[in-house]
């Protein structure tokens, strides 16, 4: 059974479905409403029945699919490996909960709405199941019309500013990776995924590729100080739309570069650890001293994301396993608290119409039951211990403390201004006395809101306690990637930096894949 | 058969095209007024699709006809295909048009409307086959003659009267440099003929100054004719002031014919050493042209003016595939035009289709405001010819611009594509001011749509042929271009 071209395909058939159905406004939202529900529940199922079916010791990929539709440009070439089923997992495991966020919340527009999600959703779905590198274009880029159109649309006042941003921001950085792909498949003489990440091109090509496709994915991660796209871009979108860009779309950038940076160009990767590091580094303390003076709950929780992207940045360029591993744990992790936070917002904010973290306070007396789960996923947020976060960026740190101690060093401080600044906006919103009447008569989570709030939780407890069951799918992946970057020259500017040579080694990236199996 | 006969055969698309183009003027003349242009335009329309049929009928390969004057090869059928269908569009698409009365109660619905439309797809139908300097001129001018008329179709109107005045001005001016290129060449390789130019021309011991200078006003000729930087000031003037029908018939089949024109010349005349100087040349005028067609149009009001402008830019991103010199990058160029003559008949057919209020034309972008609540289907159709121009995927105009890339890539042509693809993501800014003129803003107005079934149809039509499920038809077109563009280069 071809399950993820129906995967692919079911969402776009929907939103035709929900695009040109029949009836007057009120009846036609609501069945939107209902079909966009159903079709991202049978995709979950669907996603669902993918992990089961999954053979989590290989490091091929599965489910493969082989279509020369589009011969001589591309082909319809499909197929998963650990790391695109994990995050297809985040994808499918959003979507219903964000359709549910906007069930009450929007109610413009809605057929138009809901179509652009499920287009969102398959395209998502596209970029992390494409082996041809053209294809994984095609679905990379097109992301960028439906989330134009749900910022444009539905966001907030300054949505045509921020809907502009994102759009040419992401396309500048896009087509100069466009031109590397295009030399490559070249060189190599196939646009298969696979057979060019066993392609060896020539090291002074690598770095000018590698710095193409750092342009592309720098943006959608992103990075400071290519990150300013992302403030405005969530400050204006509507609540779902944060959480697909938060839970999914900024994964892209982590994804691209471990299934295109680090293998395809793993000497140029080795030889610019410092520029990423460098980066990650500012990123970390300048965004989290920046998220500490926002007065917008939004903006407070976009900085900190690009705050935690450093940290998967960081991660990955450690270019040893415990680093990419954690990354990966870390992409998924982000994906559910970040989406989880906006959502807390966005329940506040349906009540108050307000973002401002001035108009809240005492919560705690008032909304118990959001005070909790806002506490929860503000810890999840800080890495307490037992929750998804602690696990992610503990590997982080481990993996990196290794390749360079500086930007471990560094890297650490992110932890402690996190929670300063998480705290203290829990404090301000959760505590205290309420800012008016109208913030102190805010009814508490109605059922519809625990049921979306609820599953995360659970997720991000599991993947606290029991990480295993993420980790195991894709072990095989991150060994392939680092056996690629193995024996590699790094350079040799961070590892310099390392504090004391004497600590115990915990593994060199050469034995670090065969050591943790 | 004797040689003349054998060549009337041959050239068998332009013999029906001329026959017709007489006869509907004779049909249109004996016709009573009031049904004469519906008349004469069905008979234009069915003598075009005649034209296209005995295009199959053609025999394989190289046919030279007129003593080398005339070559009908794949390259020619493939344009000629293009053409054809792109003037029986712009025939219909005016209909509409022609048959509404303007404001101070006078109709433009003349018959001789399409029996000019047919004579200009015969001169460019002659442009795509001509094997020789004259017979290029030929039909260059067979081209242009009528157009300038078309151009000044709304004879009461001032701005139509001056688009044609200026079309001819200028036209007449490049024409003139054309010719200036024609003697030169003729006087330092020694033939008019392509084929004949090139072999004179590789015998050559040292390339002479007066050949280059020659090829210079040739292209310059050429560049007009394409309204490639800095050959365009007429573009968005004439796209302004003439009928908007008229103005969608320029955009699409004398954009391919030219594109096709020069092509040929250029590869068949000057193959081997010269052709660096004239890709040096090409590549000057894609990049000016992709870049201030980007720019230039960021500024503009007008939707008219703006898709004038977007025709520029795109006419650059499709001299990136000539650059090359190369079988591949010929084949990405037809590519090319194949899909940009369905994206901007596309809009133009958007923009003629939609009426405001009062029952006047739309013209102004601040007028498309909400477009997407009053017309939600016309927006939808417009939005997807904008995105497509803008090159994004997955819609099926980034694919030729993905192809003339690649084909640039492939000879080295780095920094063209580079350029090239930068001047892509300025571009996607106008396209994005019009979709959120559409979608984003409030309405203005109530927009109303004029209703005709065909010209919707047309719309529907290309809007599904640029939705991704046109990528469906890549792969045959691939095959088709790679064929035509193999004829250039004799093996």
């Amino acid at each position: 059974m071809p399950i993820l071209s129906i995967m692919i395909l079911l969402p776009v058939v929907a939103a035709l479905v929900v695009a040109t159905l029949p009836g007057g406004d009120a009846e036609r939202a609501g069945r939107a409403r209902v079909v966009a529900l159903a079709t991202t529940l049978v995709e979950f199922a669907a996603g669902i029945w993918l992990w089961l079916n999954f053979d989590a010791a290989s490091p091929a990929f599965q489910f493969g699919e082989q279509l020369e539709l589009f011969a001589p440009y591309f082909g319809w070439s499909l197929g998963i490996d650990g790391i695109a089923l994990m995050l297809i997992m985040l994808s499918v495991f959003l979507m219903p909960l964000c359709v549910l966020a906007s069930w009450a919340a929007v109610n413009k527009r809605v057929p138009e709405y809901m179509a652009a999600f499920l287009l969102m959703e398959s395209l998502m779905i596209g970029t992390f199941a494409a082996r041809d590198i053209f294809l994984f274009y095609l679905f990379f880029e097109g992301g960028l019309i439906p989330m134009f159109l749900i910022i444009g649309i539905w966001g907030g006042a300054r949505r045509i500013y921020a809907s502009y941003k994102f759009f040419l921001y992401t396309l500048l950085g896009s087509v100069l990776m466009l031109v590397a792909m295009l030399w490559m498949v070249g060189q190599a003489g196939s646009s298969d995924i696979g057979v060019l990440a066993r392609t060896d091109f020539p090291v002074g090509a690598q770095f000018w590729l590698f710095l193409a496709f750092f342009a592309s994915f720098a943006v959608k991660m992103p990075m400071w100080p290519v990150h300013t796209w992302l403030p405005d871009a969530h400050v204006e979108a509507p609540t779902a739309g944060s959480v697909i860009l938060a839970g999914v779309l900024l994964k892209l950038g982590g994804y691209g570069f471990i299934r295109f940076s680090l293998p395809m160009f793993p000497d140029a990767s080795a030889q610019l650890i410092w520029l990423v590091f460098a980066l990650s580094m500012v990123a970390v303390v300048y965004t989290s001293l920046v998220a500490l003076v926002q007065h917008d709950m939004k903006k407070l929780i976009a900085y900190s994301s690009v705050a935690h992207m450093a940290f998967v940045t960081g991660g990955l360029f450690a270019l040893n396993t415990q680093g990419i591993e954690g990354a990966m744990l870390l992409m998924l992790s982000h994906g559910l608290v970040s989406g989880a936070l906006f959502l807390c917002v966005g329940v506040i904010y349906d009540r108050l119409h307000t973002r401002e973290i001035g108009r809240y306070g005492g919560l705690a007396d008032t909304m118990p039951k959001y005070a909790l789960v806002l506490l929860f996923f503000t810890m999840a947020s800080v890495g307490l211990p037992a929750t998804s976060g602690f696990v992610a960026e503990f590997l982080v740190l481990l993996g990196l403390y290794q390749t360079s101690t500086w930007a471990c060093l560094v890297l650490t401080t992110g932890i402690i201004l996190g929670a300063g600044y998480m705290l203290w906006l829990y404090a301000r919103v959760a505590y205290g006395k309420a800012a008016g009447d109208d913030t102190r008569a805010m009814p508490d989570l109605s059922a519809r809101e625990i049921a979306i709030l609820a599953p995360i939780v659970i997720a991000t407890l599991w993947m606290g306690i029991y990480p295993k069951s993420f980790q195991t799918p894709m072990k095989p992946a991150i060994a392939a990637v680092v056996a690629r970057l193995d024996g590699r020259e790094l350079a040799t500017v961070p590892t310099a930096m390392t504090l004391s040579p004497a600590l115990p080694a915990l593994a060199s990236p050469a034995h670090a894949a065969e050591s943790h199996h | 058969m004797h040689p003349i006969l054998a060549s009337i055969a041959i050239a068998g698309p332009e013999t029906i095209l001329t026959l017709g183009s007489l006869a509907a003027l004779m049909l249109g003349s004996f016709t009573p007024q009031h049904r004469a242009l519906t008349v004469t335009s069905l008979f234009a329309v069915a003598i075009l699709a005649v034209a296209g049929f005995s295009l199959l009928d053609a025999p394989a390969g190289r046919s030279i006809a007129f003593d080398g004057l005339y070559v009908a090869d794949d390259f020619s059928a493939f344009l000629k295909v293009i053409i054809l269908a792109a003037a029986a569009a712009s025939v219909l698409l005016a209909l509409p048009w022609l048959g509404e009365r303007g404001p101070d109660g006078i109709s433009f619905g003349r018959f001789e409307y399409p029996v000019l439309l047919l004579l200009a797809a015969l001169g460019m139908a002659m442009m795509v086959s001509a094997n020789d300097l004259l017979s290029l001129y030929v039909g260059l001018e067979l081209a242009a003659l009528p157009s300038y008329v078309l151009a000044a179709f709304a004879r009461n109107d001032a701005r139509s009267s001056e688009a044609g005045l200026k079309y001819f001005v200028l036209g007449a001016l490049a024409s003139g440099m054309l010719l200036y290129g024609v003697t030169l060449v003729y006087g330092f390789a020694g033939s008019t003929q392509l084929d004949v130019i090139a072999g004179l021309v590789q015998g050559q011991a040292e390339r002479s100054i007066g050949l280059l200078f020659g090829i210079v006003f040739l292209l310059a000729g050429l560049a007009f004719k394409v309204s490639a930087v800095p050959f365009h000031m007429w573009t968005p003037d004439v796209y302004e002031g003439a009928p908007t029908p008229v103005a969608a018939f320029f955009s699409a089949a004398p954009k391919a014919a030219a594109l096709g024109l020069m092509a040929r010349v250029l590869v068949v005349a000057f193959p081997g050493a010269v052709a660096a100087d004239w890709q040096q040349i090409i590549m000057v005028i894609a990049i000016a042209s992709m870049v201030l067609g980007a720019v230039a149009a960021v500024a503009q009001t007008n939707v008219k003016r703006l898709l004038a402008y977007s025709s520029i830019a795109n006419i650059g991103f499709a001299l990136v595939g000539l650059a090359p010199a190369s079988p591949a990058g010929i084949s990405a160029l037809l590519f090319y035009i194949s899909v940009y003559v369905a994206m901007t008949l596309g809009s133009f057919l958007v923009v003629l289709q939609l009426r405001r209020p009062d029952g006047s034309p739309v013209e102004a972008m601040a007028d498309l405001a909400g477009l997407s609540k009053s017309q939600p289907r016309l927006a939808l159709a417009l939005a997807i010819f904008m995105f497509s121009l803008a090159g994004i995927p997955p819609l099926l105009g980034f694919w030729p611009k993905f192809a003339v890339f690649q084909a640039a890539i492939a000879s080295g042509l780095l920094g063209l594509a580079i350029i090239g693809f930068v001047a892509s993501v300025i571009a996607a800014f106008y396209y994005l001011r019009l979709i959120k003129i559409m979608y984003f803003d409030e309405p203005a107005l109530a927009l109303a749509s004029s209703g005709s079934p065909v010209n919707g149809a047309m719309i529907a039509a290309c809007a599904i042929f640029c939705s991704p499920i046109g990528m469906l038809a890549m792969s045959p077109l691939a095959v088709a271009t790679a064929r035509a563009a193999a004829a250039l280069f004799p093996a």
